[in-house]
């Protein structure tokens, strides 16, 4: 009789696994990184410490934590879009650069248009730079089948790469010293701001759309369209839902939010059009969501999460520490959550090996 | 036939969740001989098999070789010891070249690959065998019926002196079928044992030397091919004791024609001819059922009927409206419903709670909706009173379904397509799976729907079920309806060899195609 251990797949996965994951997933995260700080001869205790207090322990700390929340926040939410229906839009950082560039092409044109104008015009073409961004690639899945993964990454180079090509061409300030830089966006294109802080009116946005979100993929017919076809798309196309109409729907949706995650950073915080725009908020977005499993409210806080993580690596640059720990962080904490996802999926269970 | 037997298996026992795959089987292969398994879906013919190929582990029973006993623990012992088996579903690498799929399975792990060698052999199972394969060609450039050889080869370039063929044929035109008769028997010829898996009875009189009859998992005979009668195949693969009007309810009045199909032709998943020339008429308040071997045509029929696959040709009418090439959303306002034969995937979803499967098609109605929102309360009254009235049997109206069992879950999907009074419902296979009390709540559930007037197109694959329930029983074969009777006039036997391919009642032949 020989005892083995046996994987068992569990028939209904428990609603406290759905919290406790991502926790211990987080906590597990935090000792691995602890392992490399103490391999580079620091103290992890001290490092993590400097990272929150920077982060969170000071006025100016927090602001910026909000301030890097923001297109976190609506970046993931773009994406949680795509992800209920099982289509993988890894594209949120194109997506982002495609809105920042639309939403620059209004006061970059017509720098004279007043502020009730400008504003929502800059929200509108963001969007709509985002959305058809996001448009293309389900275009390509739905008519032949192209998996999204594969073209909502290349085409995030390609995004990327034309917002250069503005900055250093065509569009640069001709006054900006041959920076690749565009000309400073006039006051009216700037979205206000909360007291002296860089926390602009994004937050609201966001905190608006998380609910939005929430009636619409809890509560309303379309979502239940996104949540069966999510689940089987052979129940779906049996239900007599139509797949291809909602692929572009979704992805518009999810390209949308994302390209106005874009139009929000450079009219709130950048005030011009420039290259680097994002360190990587598309990418970090995706583990956000994934984070949160989807739900709206859950991205809020974990993005304020990854905001902090991202203001606590500038910190303890000034301990000699590199800021890549917080994207060592951030990377340690996607595997174990993808790891701990098999472990609500499944169990171990011992078994007896019957011998014949 | 004095000789020790190639492979002798010895009262194999083989039980799955639920049900007796395999129930003391004895199976003798002789090397020299073709041997045929013949037996209806599910009556063990693919488990048995499967054993002998070291891909499950019998519960009970032994396996000899040569007369020395053997304990495969993998695929990989019983290639080892010469049985290799060629699967339904090919088992190649698509990119790879014929040679590259081959050497794939070398046999001495050498670390280096000799590519010369590998031809060689190539070449040599050619001459010896009739096995063309052009070892440059990449595999996904290959008709089935070449996939098919490189299978074979690959099998016998392993050294398999045992040769299993999972339902050869299913996949192949009738001149690639003529072909591989040929290469099996030259197989024989040359000392291999060649077991093949059918259940098509015209084959196993063509190229089979002896044959195993299996039957609910044991075996109803084993005889000479020469010595035996289609009829008394046929009868030892289906012959059961027909509960005759036994619990039959007197069918209501039939009532006027509600669909009727002329010249229907479709194709199947891969791209051959699925239906060809269907025609079919049902009435109101009628029980159609489709008798046939799974794979001629009823999963394409019941695709087209709801719009989920393409008519190529031919018209649909249903209700006196032509609905070919209308969509599944627009069929289902109509009034025609469908249980499928994939309840949990398709019918229901597994990870939806039971309202959330409720509302599956009937979310944009109103009074499960108010405006873009939907009321999930109505849903779920709805789905309580379902859930009652049926006796379905559940945790609770929020849990996922996926761990509903069998008969409740399929309780669950007719309950929901009954409570939209269907005009029209095909129903796939209803009691597959399912314990004798589920199956006849379901039966009770249909013969109640057809009494209030609904037409019903009944696939099953369980002549009993048909018997019972039936008013008419049309039969299968090929993508064509080859027999239709009144339920009075049924001859179980002309049914099974309809279901055989083997002959057509006088009538069809007069108007048929002459095929």
């Amino acid at each position: 009789m020989a005892m083995a251990v046996k994987l068992e797949k569990r028939l209904n996965p428990s609603a406290a696994m759905n919290v406790i994951v991502p926790l211990v997933s987080v906590l597990a995260a935090f000792v691995v990184g602890a392992i490399f700080l103490t391999l580079t001869d620091r103290d992890p205790l001290e490092v993590y410490t400097a990272m929150f207090k920077g982060a969170l322990g000071s006025q100016y700390g927090l602001a910026e934590t909000v301030v890097k929340a923001i297109p976190l926040m609506l970046c993931a939410l773009g994406i949680s879009a795509a992800f209920r229906m099982q289509l993988w839009n890894i594209g949120a950082e194109g997506q982002f650069y495609m809105g920042a560039f639309a939403a620059s092409y209004l006061p970059l044109t017509y720098p004279q248009l007043p502020i009730w104008l400008m504003l929502p015009g800059m929200a509108l073409l963001g969007c709509f730079g985002g959305g058809l961004w996001g448009l293309a690639p389900a275009m390509l899945r739905a008519r032949w089948k192209v998996n999204e993964i594969i073209t909502t990454l290349m085409f995030n180079y390609v995004a990327i790469l034309w917002v250069d090509f503005l900055v250093y061409g065509p569009w640069k300030d001709p006054k900006g010293f041959n920076f690749p830089l565009t000309a400073k966006f006039p006051a009216s294109a700037a979205l206000p701001t909360f007291g002296d802080s860089r926390i602009h009116v994004g937050l609201i946005i966001a905190v608006v759309l998380a609910a939005v979100f929430w009636v619409v993929f809890e509560k309303s017919r379309w979502g239940f369209e996104i949540k069966v076809i999510g689940a089987s798309e052979q129940a779906a196309r049996y239900a007599g839902m139509n797949i291809r109409r909602n692929i572009y729907w979704v992805m518009l949706l999810s390209g949308a939010v994302c390209g106005l995650a874009g139009m929000a950073e450079v009219s709130g915080i950048v005030g011009r059009l420039q290259p680097n725009l994002s360190p990587g908020y598309g990418y970090t977005a995706i583990i956000v969501a994934w984070l949160s499993k989807l739900h709206p409210a859950a991205i809020l806080l974990v993005s304020i999460l990854f905001g902090a993580l991202q203001v606590g690596g500038f910190f303890v640059q000034t301990m000699g520490v590199p800021a890549s720990v917080a994207a060592m962080l951030q990377g340690a904490v996607l595997f174990f959550v993808v790891g701990g996802e098999f472990l609500t999926q499944y169990r171990f269970v011992s078994s007896r090996k019957e011998v014949a | 036939m004095m000789k020790q037997p190639l492979v002798q298996m010895r009262g194999i026992v083989k039980k799955f969740p639920g049900v007796v795959a395999n129930d003391h089987v004895d199976l003798d292969l002789f090397a020299g001989e073709i041997h045929a398994l013949l037996g209806e879906n599910g009556s063990g013919k693919s488990t048995i098999m499967s054993i002998l190929a070291g891909l499950y582990k019998p519960d009970a029973g032994e396996i000899l070789v040569d007369g020395a006993p053997a304990d495969f623990g993998s695929p990989r012992d019983a290639i080892d010891a010469g049985i290799g088996m060629v699967h339904q579903h090919f088992k190649l690498v698509e990119p790879f070249t014929v040679a590259q799929n081959i050497q794939l399975s070398e046999r001495d792990g050498a670390f280096l690959l000799s590519d010369a060698a590998i031809r060689q052999e190539i070449k040599a199972f050619e001459t010896r065998f009739g096995l063309a394969v052009d070892p440059d060609a990449p595999v996904w450039q290959l008709s089935v019926g070449e996939k098919q050889r490189v299978e074979i080869v690959r099998m016998l370039y392993r050294g398999s002196r045992v040769l299993i063929l999972d339902e050869p044929t299913a996949v192949l035109t009738p001149q690639e079928t003529a072909e591989l008769f040929v290469n099996m028997k030259k197989m024989a010829a040359a000392g291999c044992a060649v077991v093949f898996i059918t259940h098509k009875m015209n084959e196993v009189q063509e190229v089979a030397d002896r044959v195993t009859v299996l039957r609910g998992g044991k075996v109803s005979g084993t005889m000479l091919c020469r010595d035996v009668h289609a009829q008394e195949l046929v009868w030892l693969m289906v012959g059961r004791e027909i509960v005759l009007n036994a619990e039959r309810c007197a069918s209501g009045q039939c009532g006027g024609e509600i669909l009727s199909m002329k010249n229907v032709s479709a194709l199947n998943d891969s791209g051959r001819p699925g239906l060809s020339d269907l025609a079919l008429s049902l009435r109101a308040g009628q029980i159609f059922g489709i008798a046939g071997v799974a794979g001629n045509g009823q999963k394409e029929l019941a695709e087209v009927l709801t719009g989920l696959r393409r008519t190529e040709t031919g018209s649909i009418q249903f209700l006196g409206e032509n609905v070919t090439g209308m969509s599944p959303s627009e069929l289902i306002a109509r009034g025609i419903s469908y249980v499928p034969e994939d309840r949990l995937g398709m019918g229901l979803v597994p990870s939806l709670d039971a309202v959330e499967n409720m509302l599956l098609k009937s979310y944009t109605h109103p009074e499960y909706s108010h405006g873009w929102l939907i009321n999930r309360k109505a849903a779920e009254a709805k789905t309580a009173a379902v859930v009652q009235q049926y006796n379905v049997k559940l945790a609770g109206l929020s849990q996922p379904v996926r761990s509903m069992s069998g008969g409740n879950l399929q309780k669950l999907l007719l309950a929901r397509e009954i409570s939209e009074h269907p005009k029209l419902i095909i129903v796939v296979y209803p009691a597959r799976g399912l314990d004798v009390g589920a199956t006849e709540s379901i039966h009770k559930l249909l013969m109640e729907l057809r009494d209030q007037g609904a037409a019903i197109l009944l696939v099953s694959e369980d002549l009993d079920e048909l018997m019972k329930l039936s008013d008419r029983v049309g039969v299968m074969f090929g993508g064509q309806i080859v027999g239709n009777f009144p339920i009075e006039e049924v001859d179980l036997e002309e049914v099974g060899l309809l279901m055989m391919g083997l002959f057509r009642p006088k009538e069809e032949r007069i108007h048929g195609d002459g095929r």
